[in-house]
């Protein structure tokens, strides 16, 4: 246990002194941190990608939740496949979807400017594997078709059952979803930086090559920011079991009709 | 029910929902993957093998067997000291704040690290790193050497620092899944603990051990943030040749090179990933 400890906290420790040490003398200052928020470049880049995470989440959910919803209460054979295509992006990575990517984005383009945001169409696609697990094992958790069925012979139409009666029954899965696609839109840099745009990601590394201590602080803020996220989750979702192992790690027990991985 | 009394209309008319999802992946997942594979074998717009060939130039090659040998050697490592510490883990109760933490950490080192993970081992083992100073001053070792650091070395290193954390993930549920009970029969038939392992335990968790392997290797394999943040000069891996081949098409004269790269990527990640659904299936007969 010592040995891995000592692997996996003495580069994060390393981190929080080489971004806090003064440059030539001895002493601490907090000045790579206080870039965060007072360095344009990185500030401005910071805002961008809340801004895609946010993006991404909405477009997620309202594309995501109404069809695994649907598919579970009137098209039981069209599960497969959404299954295959919702974890396909683990076998295609990031990297080959960027170099398919230039035909789609002249589209995109054309029809909603030139902007970092219309970024937040294609980290959808990134998020789904993570996002598809979390939303089906809070689905599996309960019984889509007697609470539908129940509602609707109350007199509740479709979009009445699917938003007051099944969403609130799925609040842990959203939720996790949408922590899980926050912490990995935050943490992109392979898509933004061959496409040529400026998120997060893209300014560390390029503030890298002139300013370490900054890029050294943002990359140790995304970090920790993104255990905190992950731990919450955990501890939000405590008591409820199996499921929720796979739901905080994403990649846990994949299923075996598929093939998963990452960028 | 619907669907047995009006037959395929009505079954059509159910599906109508799902079209804005199937739209939306046929647009940002399927065609680009489409492009790459129909530009590969594409030249001056009709079929050609010309750009599948360039594939068999020094620096390709070489790109590939160096990402062959970088994910390889991450791939057992990672696999090893991995499932060691899943077993550590997977000792202490699973509601465990320990358990938790160890969880959280392990999933955002694997899977959301990234470009972060290349500037934690700058500050730790780069030229003005945190150790690299302590060494030079208290111990006269020079660890940045020749700046092997960003060379394959330095990528074995740094990519163990997510390999090992998502071989955590993906293992436990596989340890999680040995039943007390098995243990407890094999004991009181009078095993001894090597005996437990060595007939029962290794042999169960063998396809397991083996799938997350390849899991491990795809991963790496396919990689790019870190990489590219580490390695701003030179290509010696094949993402690290991608991102060459989209930036300056020009310097390597061959339009479109990125195109085959790109496909011979998704051809090794799919060979590597059915191995891995195989053994996957082969686990989860057992696996509950």
């Amino acid at each position: 246990m010592v040995p891995f400890g000592l692997f996996f906290l003495v580069p994060l420790l390393a981190m929080l002194d080489f971004s806090t040490r003064k440059i030539g003398g001895g002493g601490r200052t907090w000045q790579a941190w206080r870039n965060l928020v007072q360095d344009d470049q990185l500030y401005h880049a910071i805002t961008i990608s809340l801004g895609l995470a946010a993006s991404t989440v909405a477009v997620m959910l309202a594309l995501l939740v109404p069809t695994m919803i649907w598919v579970r209460l009137r098209t039981p054979w069209a599960g497969r496949l959404i299954e295959f295509l919702c974890l396909l992006p683990l076998t295609i990575p990031a990297l080959v979807i960027v170099v398919g990517l230039k035909g789609v984005y002249a589209w995109v383009t054309y029809f909603l400017g030139e902007s970092a945001l219309t970024l937040a169409f294609i980290y959808v696609v990134l998020v789904l594997p993570y996002a598809y697990r979390a939303i089906d094992a809070a689905l599996s958790a309960i019984d889509v078709n007697t609470l539908s069925e129940a509602a609707r012979s109350l007199g509740a139409g479709w979009a009445t059952t699917i938003l007051r009666v099944v969403v609130p029954n799925i609040w842990s899965g959203i939720l996790s979803a949408a922590f899980i696609s926050i912490a990995i839109v935050l943490g992109e840099y392979t898509i933004a930086s061959l496409s040529g745009y400026q998120n997060l990601q893209v300014v560390i590394v390029l503030l890298g090559k002139s300013d370490g201590p900054t890029s050294v602080a943002a990359s140790l803020a995304t970090l920790l920011f993104g255990m905190v996220l992950l731990l919450l989750l955990s501890l939000v979702s405590r008591g409820r079991r199996a499921a929720d192992t796979d739901v905080t790690t994403g990649v846990v027990a994949p299923a075996p009709t598929t093939v998963a991985e990452r960028s | 029910m619907t669907a047995r009394r009006n037959g395929a209309g009505a079954r059509l008319r159910d599906g109508l929902p799902l079209v804005p999802f199937l739209l939306y992946l046929f647009v940002f997942l399927l065609i680009p993957t489409i492009t790459v594979v129909v530009k590969a074998f594409e030249s001056d717009g009709h079929f050609s093998l010309d750009r599948m060939r360039a594939l068999g130039d020094d620096a390709a090659l070489r790109a590939l067997w160096h990402s062959v040998l970088v994910s390889g050697i991450t791939a057992v490592l990672g696999a090893l000291l991995g499932a060691l510490l899943a077993y550590l883990v997977v000792t202490s109760p699973q509601t465990s704040l320990f358990r938790r933490i160890v969880t959280s950490v392990c999933s955002v080192l694997a899977q959301f690290g990234g470009v972060a993970l290349a500037f934690a081992f700058l500050a730790t083992i780069g030229f003005s790193g945190v150790v690299t100073v302590w060494s030079r001053d208290h111990l006269g070792l020079d660890l940045y050497g020749s700046g092997w650091l960003f060379d394959i070395p330095g990528l074995v290193l740094v990519y163990s620092y997510f390999q090992i954390p998502l071989m955590v993930i993906v293992f436990l549920p596989a340890l999680e899944g040995l039943r007390a009970q098995w243990r407890e029969a094999a004991v009181s038939l009078g095993a001894s603990t090597y005996q437990y392992w060595r007939h029962v335990g290794i042999p169960l968790l063998t396809p397991a051990f083996l799938g997350c392997t390849l899991l491990l290797f795809a991963n790496a394999f396919a990689a790019y943030a870190t990489a590219a943040a580490l390695i701003s000069q030179g290509n010696p891996i094949l993402p690290l040749l991608i991102r060459a081949a989209l930036t300056s098409e020009v310097v390597l004269g061959q339009a479109g090179f990125g195109f085959a790269l790109a496909m011979e990527m998704v051809v090794v990640v799919t060979i590597v990933m059915v191995a891995y659904g195989a053994l996957v299936r082969r686990t989860s007969r057992w696996l509950q």
